[in-house]
């Protein structure tokens, strides 16, 4: 049986994940996003630590481990470097204000909150708490992939959306590691793919905004036209 | 036998790859195995139609939480039977006819495919099994459709077919989704065990109408049909008129008469108007054409409207609680379905073969074939006759079955129907008479006269392959039109599977009398024997021959030839399809095709030649193709802009969806 205390600390690790995907979605600079995922990761870590040491199931901390190590720190660098080489210190083009964002980004976690409630009611509290704190952060970090125009916040809004999905599945008792494995996995494709992408785009383009990309589409172009 | 049937079908699903291959083997292995495959199929229907019960089988696929079901049953087995007959004749003709087509590897991998995917719809028993096997009947028939895909016209068909069929299946879709309930009972014991009844029945019934009968190709849903079944090469048309259309007949009778539940008369009225305007309708604009397959395939919608009133009279009986009339509308109805299924393939195989011969569908440049091409000749001459309704052959026997139900509507009670059904007989007898006077004309024009081109001067007759195939269904087709009970025997057990009672005439056991006579209601009233015809017939003429030649002088005698009446030798001047066709087109033209004629006569002097056109005009496309064929072609040009979206705006219709469906799921709670 799970106490009060062991609840409440992983109730507050899963709450400020949800807490720093806000912070992501107000961060004006592409080095402020990039901290500020790092601190997620951080999170993410933290809480699926408690989970390993609540839930005794030592393979979380192995999940622990990878997200402290990939997510908090060799992709953060990487990605801080790619933005070092390229010179990129300038805001971030939004598509939404980042009020409105905000705004939006309260209403998803009460959405979440009003479906998994009442879904799970019959399931452990801890679970749908969690549950409903990992579903914010996985539209969180969709809503970070629409609003921005930037490639850089895109990337790391996709892999916020894989930190909810980690959350989620190191709440829910008995999951095997194989899924988390295959998770990581697959961020740290997308991350290759979205890193081989980013350059491509510099080489050919010189910037980082793809707005600028819309233009030089030879099938629209011809659309247009 | 249902496992026999499926090892047979799955057979055939496995055959399908191997027509890719390229080479005379692969083709070779194609059509023996589809041969040994459907006479598997067919031995095991016709054996269970006389001795079998009703078996079912669950396999463990499909939708996880709904194993595949199968059945088979009487009615499944008919038409098992039908399909699988058609099918191995098909299979016979292609041995020889693939040779004729210019991409094999376009057809020999979905004929197998296709015939697998009917089988799998007759002996469906859940709506999934049966929606996943229409749709694959649907794709595959598509495919073949394509297969001659370099002609400009063929792509517009196949694309108008391809839009009907996602119509007409959404329909069925939608049905079954009514008829499974809320609870999502797609198997059909248990729709059977627990029908759905008032208005949503009644919207089911109506869409499983649209839906099975856009197949069928009923007024006014036909207008693809006689685009896309001639697309097809001529084997492929064949099982696409003779069969496919079938298949929805079945759903129709599946849906009508067994999961339904009981439908009210309105539902037979319904047929019966359907029907009606089918039959004559689509023989006139048989008429009408001078391309031998798009007749052939309008002629097939004339045909299905015979079927339909079949269908509605029987149903219109059983909602009176006269079930032997019901049971003699259905038996006309089923018999007239394998029936037409033979002629009518019968005669998309000679028209393959004059198409083969000559490269020629149109009938203006045909003529003469009955000398280069005799045995085509002679077996297009008993499918016309056949289809024609000309006794001894059995067209006649079912449209006849189908006239004695129509001639017992005054023992119905409702007024409407009293005077209704006979207007409908009326309607049935013009489509009877349109019907022998269309295939006199495509007979006359193709195979007899002068040849009109240079390729029809020039045709040989065809492999033995397919005019052996043209055989076999010949020979059905005077064997079933001299002796129908033998057709009526088997179909006795489906009407009383599906109404409770047996065909009236045989409700006390078969005796020899009743092959002899087919009696409709009972013996020694108004009954028809095709034997003894068949014998008035021969004799009549045995005797005329004897004595116009023991009449005749035997004095030979010289002299100018008779010319016929056309002492011109150009061919050109022959009396031609559109000549032929004109005094109809002058009656019904100007309202049913709203037809055009336009005459381009030169000035006295001119040296110019004189023209002739005439445009015609299928109000049913204007009316309803016309404007979906508009929307779907706005709605992709719409569409065509999400082809050109970043990354962002991909995602954002995809998050909005997400948000919204999850807004949906709190607001239901």
């Amino acid at each position: 049986m799970i106490g009060r205390i062991e609840f409440d600390i992983a109730h507050a690790l899963s709450a400020s994940v949800l807490l720093l995907s806000f912070a992501l979605l107000y961060q004006r600079r592409v080095s402020g996003v990039i901290e500020a995922f790092a601190l997620q990761a951080v999170a993410v870590a933290a809480a699926a630590a408690w989970q390993a040491f609540t839930q005794d199931a030592p393979h979380l901390y192995i999940t622990a481990l990878i997200a402290l190590l990939f997510k908090a720190m060799v992709i953060p660098i990487a990605l801080s470097r790619i933005v070092r080489k390229l010179g990129m210190h300038k805001t971030i083009e939004t598509v939404l204000g980042v009020n409105l964002a905000l705004l939006a980004g309260v209403g998803l976690v009460a959405l979440s909150i009003l479906l998994v409630f009442p879904a799970t009611s019959v399931a452990a509290v801890l679970t749908r708490e969690n549950l409903a704190l990992a579903l914010s952060i996985v539209l969180l970090g969709l809503l970070m992939m629409i609003t921005r125009r930037n490639a850089v916040t895109q990337v790391i809004g996709f892999m916020s959306l894989e930190n909810g999905l980690v959350l989620a599945a190191v709440g829910v008792k008995g999951m095997p590691l194989v899924v988390e494995m295959s998770i990581a996995f697959s961020v740290l494709i997308a991350f290759l793919v979205f890193g081989m992408f980013i350059f491509r785009i510099r080489e050919r383009f010189d910037t980082l905004d793809l707005q600028y990309l819309e233009a030089f589409r030879g099938d629209h172009q011809s659309e247009r036209s | 036998m249902l496992t026999a049937i499926l090892v047979a079908t799955a057979a055939l699903v496995v055959l399908g790859p191997i027509g890719v291959a390229r080479g005379r083997a692969a083709a070779n292995l194609v059509h023996f195995g589809s041969i040994a495959a459907t006479s598997v199929v067919l031995g095991h229907a016709v054996w269970f139609l006389f001795d079998g019960t009703p078996t079912t089988l669950t396999l463990p696929f499909g939708l996880p939480w709904l194993a595949a079901h199968f059945r088979i049953d009487a009615l499944s087995a008919w038409f098992l039977s039908v399909i699988s007959l058609v099918g191995l004749t098909a299979a016979i003709y292609g041995f020889g006819y693939i040779r004729h087509v210019d991409e094999p590897g376009r057809v020999l991998p979905f004929f197998p495919l296709f015939l697998a995917a009917m089988n799998l719809v007759l002996i469906a028993d859940d709506a999934f099994t049966f929606l996943l096997s229409w749709e694959c009947m649907s794709l595959a028939s598509w495919f073949l459709v394509v297969a001659n895909h370099r002609q400009p016209d063929n792509a517009r068909a196949a694309l108008v077919y391809l839009v009907m069929a996602v119509i007409g299946t959404s329909c069925l879709l939608l049905a079954f989704g009514i008829m499974a309930g809320f609870e999502g009972a797609y198997s059909f014991a248990d729709m059977r065990a627990a029908p759905v009844t008032g208005r949503l029945g009644g919207l089911a019934v109506a869409l499983v109408v649209i839906g099975a009968g856009s197949k069928a190709g009923l007024v006014p849903l036909h207008a693809w049909l006689p685009l896309a079944h001639p697309a097809a090469p001529s084997h492929i048309s064949a099982l696409m008129s003779g069969v496919m259309t079938k298949v929805a007949i079945y759903g129709l009778v599946r849906v009508m008469f067994d999961l339904a539940g009981d439908l009210g008369w309105g539902w037979g009225a319904v047929l019966l108007v359907l029907g009606g305007a089918s039959a004559v309708l689509g023989i006139l604009y048989a008429l009408m054409q001078n391309d031998l397959k798009v007749l052939l395939a309008y002629s097939t919608v004339e045909n299905v409207g015979i079927i339909v009133i079949g269908l509605g009279l029987a149903l219109v009986f059983k909602a009176n609680g006269l079930v032997g009339l019901a049971a003699l509308a259905q038996v006309a109805a089923l018999l007239h379905v394998l029936n037409h299924a033979l002629f009518k393939s019968l005669l998309f195989f000679g028209s393959g073969c004059v198409l083969s011969a000559t490269g020629e569908r149109d009938m203006e440049r045909l003529g003469g074939l009955i000398h280069r091409m005799p045995r085509t000749a002679f077996l297009f001459l008993v499918g016309s006759a056949a289809i024609s309704a000309l006794p001894p052959f059995n067209g006649f026997a079912s449209e006849w079955l189908t006239f004695q139900a129509i001639l017992n509507a005054p023992v119905l009670p409702q007024w409407v129907l009293k005077f209704g059904v006979p207007v409908v007989g009326a309607l049935l007898a013009l489509a009877a008479a349109l019907a022998a006077a269309c295939f006199v004309r495509a007979f006359g024009i193709t195979f007899l006269g002068r040849p009109r081109s240079d390729a029809a001067a020039q045709a040989a007759e065809v492999e033995p392959a397919m005019w052996g195939a043209m055989a076999v269904l010949a020979a059905c087709c005077l064997v079933l039109g001299v002796l129908p009970t033998a057709a009526i025997v088997p179909l006795n057990a489906v009407v009383r599977d599906l109404l409770g009672s047996p065909f009236p005439a045989l409700s006390s056991g078969v005796a020899v009398h009743d092959f002899l006579f087919l009696a409709p209601l009972e013996p020694g009233r108004s009954s028809y024997s095709g034997l003894l015809v068949l014998a008035v017939v021969a004799l009549v003429t045995w005797v005329v021959a004897r004595c116009a030649h023991r009449l005749a002088s035997p004095q030979v005698r010289r002299g100018p030839p008779w010319d016929c009446g056309f002492p011109d030798p150009q061919p050109a001047t022959q009396y031609t399809a559109s000549s032929f066709a004109q005094p109809i087109r002058r009656v019904y033209g100007t309202l049913i095709f709203r037809a055009r004629e336009r005459v381009d006569m030169p000035e006295p002097g001119d040296s110019r030649p004189a023209r002739f056109a005439v445009h015609l005009i299928d109000p049913a496309w204007e009316a309803f193709y016309a404007p979906i064929e508009r929307g779907v072609a706005a709605a992709t040009a719409r569409a065509n802009v999400l082809q050109f979206l970043t990354i962002r705006r991909y995602l954002s219709p995809v998050f909005a969806a997400l948000i919204a469906l999850l807004c949906i799921v709190v607001l239901a709670k």
